[in-house]
């Protein structure tokens, strides 16, 4: 059989089925056995390509050509002239927005071709169970470097160069945290990293534990060496089961190859690691209630000053950083401070892992330089709104942040300007919320969550959080008042002024963050009593539309508590005290007769 | 003092024991240690606390404030299948609620209490990390559901209703 | 397993592993990475990597390696699974069930013929 020199792909998607993709194949396999190319020449449908507006599409490879708007006269001539020729038909090429030719969009599609991938540079490369193939992608050379090559003070000035800030959420330098430890005094000293990604909504900690645990041992070992350190404890989160099984699991193997434990690579210098499982408690991502946590006590903050770079894990000095940032830590040693700075812009250098989740095509996780635009995260990577929708915000930062509005979608992501926007980076948790969201609401439940999470230990955040809830449960059932929004607000800032830890200071961003800018959605369940994107319950009802129905009793027989009835092809009704806005009726109608409605 | 109803209390407190005196001499183990007993036991019944105390040498305010203050731990018994289901932020904007109230209404008990045979719990967790799945149910340890909607939770269910 | 005590060591397991990343003179045609990942697996993978390991088995294939990898960060079409067969691009298939792992195996591995309707990526990532 002959080699196959070219393969060509058809997208065979519903929506080039119905521009005529089948009679464009036919003709293409026509022609091709008219020049007895059928056997060199491979003709494979493939799904969607996704961009349906320029079908049908047929990509042809090695090259990668890709036509748009074939039809069957002129795929007859992309044949003759290409496959036989080797000449690209330039009519058909995809043009760009400025009409130039495009012969390879599809190697520019923004979700691959703008990331950079440093902290998850293995993610999905090699087998989180091989210590050789993470060998094999340059690991544990960095390790090696900093013991053999460089030292202590290189280590520190090569981390200065590179500008790497904390990546859990303060955003803090992190050679100076590291040189902190190093020069406090005390012959014991401990490293700990934070993996207690409790943010909801991130998941990049996770997936580098679960996919790349190497990169963990080596960086706190590369920290220990560096900050004069004899032990390290890794604080999991009890929620990833397979991240803790992975990164024991690699720990053994360190041991058993000398990299980590008594004498690595033959030295003298001696480290090791210890797995602490956590048990559910959100502030115990704040790094003094995680050392609490650590020593086996309820995880509450302690005052700072003392830091735990002079006073941590049993009063002794300790280095605490988070998962993604040590990811950062082996290819910046092995490349250089000015390798990782090149990338992201003045004051925020290097690149971000972002979770992208909620109401976007693309969730998934992303790797890209800082700086980057939000549009451009969100419609170029992420693909956009699905369904049709609007997007309404960005949440960023989880319960510690705020959100992006549509009128910020340019704003480059920078520490500084999220900050000046009202939100923070955070851990990088991006959640995308559409026009069915209601600000209000998700205000609403960002206070659930730290009122349940508060430690209880300082008045502001204890029973401070759990009167602003209250005042937003009260405007979600459309019975807040003017003043209510007063007090949220003046309540929010004394919160914030007044609290003991990061949780607590940061605990009201979510409402007043919402109050800037959805301040309309606000005044609307007060003063209308009204919820704008028929989310709060008390505040709307499913109805069904007599004209429209007709009958068929679908939503009377999916409905769980039989709150609609009605006689068969005669229009139904939703009973409103019995209906518990479920929506499981506005699924399964196919006439579009029931709707939400707001008064 | 509660009694715990296990028929073979003896030993599951001795493989207890075991796992103590193998992390005993590290500090600070309390957690640990209560994670361990509740894996075992299924839950922190007052004998269990006062057993760690007393093995740990560690007073039993202590450990009491340990189990109250973390969501994991439980001093009541739980359902055969611990349902949980992920309250994170994606999941609860693709509508985890409603898969909340669903399961509430199938099982006909409240959150963290075991249905009347015993067979269910229903937890509520915070972001379990499948944000891109959202929203997200995990039953045991292992079982993930991703995408969830509510009319799929009865068939959900039933394949651990019929395992029976 | 010897201690590693020097950069020649570390480079000798670096250019052994580098084969097997690379698959040159290991014996095998290809392998098959799945994306093992807490998002992955709650969107089945565990099903999909037993189908591809049972579909393997069935068919008698054993120069076609199967290995788990962590999230490629493609969670919106999970499960994923990369193809790699020697001499070829790799290719990612997304959405894979396990009765698509199974017209995975029978069309691209023992047939050769990339199943292109699953396809989410040509290349490395």
């Amino acid at each position: 059989m002959p080699a196959v020199e070219n393969t060509v792909l058809i997208c065979a998607g519903g929506a080039c089925i119905s521009a005529g993709e089948k009679s464009v194949k036919e003709v293409f396999e026509d022609t091709l056995k008219k020049y007895s190319l059928e056997t060199v020449v491979r003709v494979v449908e493939t799904g969607c390509m996704g961009a349906c507006d320029l079908g049908p599409i047929l990509v042809i490879y090695p090259e990668g050509v890709f036509y748009q708007k074939v039809n069957a006269e002129n795929a007859a001539q992309i044949v003759e002239e290409h496959i036989l020729k080797g000449r690209v038909v330039e009519r058909l090429l995809y043009k760009g927005d400025t009409g130039e030719l495009k012969t390879k969009p599809q190697e520019e599609l923004p979700f691959f071709t703008e990331q950079v991938k440093i902290a998850t540079r293995n993610l999905g490369v090699i087998d989180p169970l091989s210590i050789d193939e993470y060998i094999a992608r340059d690991g544990y050379f960095a390790l090696h470097k900093a013991l053999f090559e460089i030292g202590p003070e290189k280590v520190l000035e090569t981390l200065k160069k590179s500008e790497l800030k904390g990546r859990g959420g303060a955003g803090f330098p992190t050679w100076m945290k590291w040189d902190f430890t190093r020069k406090a005094q005390g012959d014991t000293k401990y490293i700990i990293c934070n993996a207690d990604e409790g943010d909801p909504g991130a998941f990049m900690d996770r997936a580098v534990l679960e996919g790349d645990p190497h990169t963990i041992v080596e960086a706190m070992t590369i920290a220990a060496y560096t900050v004069g350190a004899q032990k390290g404890f890794v604080y999991v989160r009890a929620e990833y089961p397979l991240a803790i099984e992975r990164l024991t699991f690699a720990m053994e193997k360190a041991r058993e190859y000398g990299l980590l434990g008594n004498n690595i690579l033959g030295t003298d210098f001696s480290f090791d690691l210890e797995i602490r499982i956590g048990a559910g408690a959100f502030v115990c991502g704040e790094e003094t209630a995680l050392i609490n946590s650590i020593e086996g006590k309820r995880g509450i903050p302690r005052v700072k000053p003392p830091f735990p770079a002079n006073k941590g894990l049993w009063g002794k000095p300790t280095l605490l950083n988070n998962v993604e940032t040590y990811a950062n830590i082996p290819p910046i040693i092995i490349n250089g401070g000015e390798w990782f700075s090149q990338y992201g812009v003045e004051g925020s250098k290097g690149t971000k892992v972002f979770a992208l989740a909620g109401n976007v095509k693309n969730t998934g996780l992303v790797e890209v330089p800082m700086g980057i635009t939000v549009r451009k995260l969100i419609y170029d990577i992420g693909g956009g709104i699905p369904g049709g929708k609007r997007l309404k915000s960005i949440q960023t930062g989880g319960p510690s942040g705020g959100c992006i509005p549509l009128e910020h979608l340019d704003t480059p992501i920078t520490y500084d300007n999220l900050k000046k926007l009202g939100t923070i980076v955070g851990s990088g948790g991006m959640v995308v919320m559409d026009e069915d969201s209601c600000m209000v609401d998700v205000a609403k439940y960002f206070l659930e969550f730290t009122v349940e999470e508060s430690c209880g230990q300082c008045t502001p955040c204890r029973d401070g959080t759990r009167r602003m809830l209250e005042i937003l449960e009260r405007i979600t059932e459309g019975e807040g008042t003017m003043e209510d929004l007063d007090l949220l607000k003046e309540l929010g800032e004394n919160i914030m002024a007044t609290s003991l830890c990061g949780l607590g200071q940061t605990a009201p961003q979510p409402v007043l963050s919402t109050m800037r800018y959805f301040w309309h959605e606000y005044e609307a369940h007060v003063l209308e009593k009204k919820c704008p994107a028929k989310r709060c319950k008390p505040l709307m009802r499913v109805v069904i539309d007599k004209d429209k129905c007709v009958g068929c009793t679908a939503c009377a027989r999916v409905c769980p508590v039989n709150a609609i009835s009605g006689a068969v092809r005669k229009p139904h009704e939703i009973d409103p005290e019995i209906c518990t806005r479920c929506g499981s009726c506005l699924a399964v109608c196919r006439f579009n007769a029931i709707s939400k409605v707001s008064p | 003092m509660s009694v715990v109803t296990c028929p073979d209390c003896e030993n599951l407190f001795a493989e207890l024991d075991r796992y103590i005196d193998s992390v005993k001499d590290n500090t600070g183990v309390l957690i640990n240690v209560l994670h361990k007993a509740q894996e075992i036991f299924g839950y922190l019944s007052e004998e269990v606390q006062q057993h760690v105390s007393e093995k740990l040498n560690v007073p039993l305010s202590q450990v009491y404030g340990v189990v109250t203050f973390y969501n994991f731990f439980t001093m009541k018994p739980k359902g055969k299948h611990q349902i949980k289901v992920c309250l994170g932020t994606a999941c609860y904007v693709k509508g985890a609620d409603k898969i909340m109230e669903r399961l509430q209404d199938e099982l006909k008990v409240p959150m963290n209490q075991p249905t009347a045979d015993g067979k269910f719990s229903i937890h509520a967790v915070r972001c379990l990390g499948a944000c891109s799945m959202a929203p997200v149910v995990l039953i045991g340890e292992d079982d993930y559901y991703g995408r969830v909607t509510p009319d799929e939770v009865s068939k959900i269910l039933d394949k651990y209703r019929r395992a029976e | 397993m010897a201690k590693i005590k020097s950069l020649e060591e570390l480079m000798k397991i670096k250019e052994n592993a580098m084969k097997g990343l690379k698959m040159r003179d290991s014996g095998k045609k290809g392998k098959i990475i799945v994306a093992m990942g807490t998002c992955g697996i709650a969107a089945g993978a565990k099903d999909t990597l037993r189908a591809i390991v049972d579909s393997l088995d069935e068919k008698g294939i054993e120069d076609v390696a199967v290995v788990q990898s962590g999230c490629f960060g493609l969670c919106d079409v999970e499960p994923t699974i990369e193809v790699h067969l020697e001499g070829a691009d790799p290719i990612i298939y997304g959405h894979v069930t396990p009765a698509q792992a199974k017209r995975i195996i029978d069309q691209h591995i023992v047939e050769g013929k990339v199943v292109g309707d699953l396809i989410v990526k040509k290349g490395e990532l």
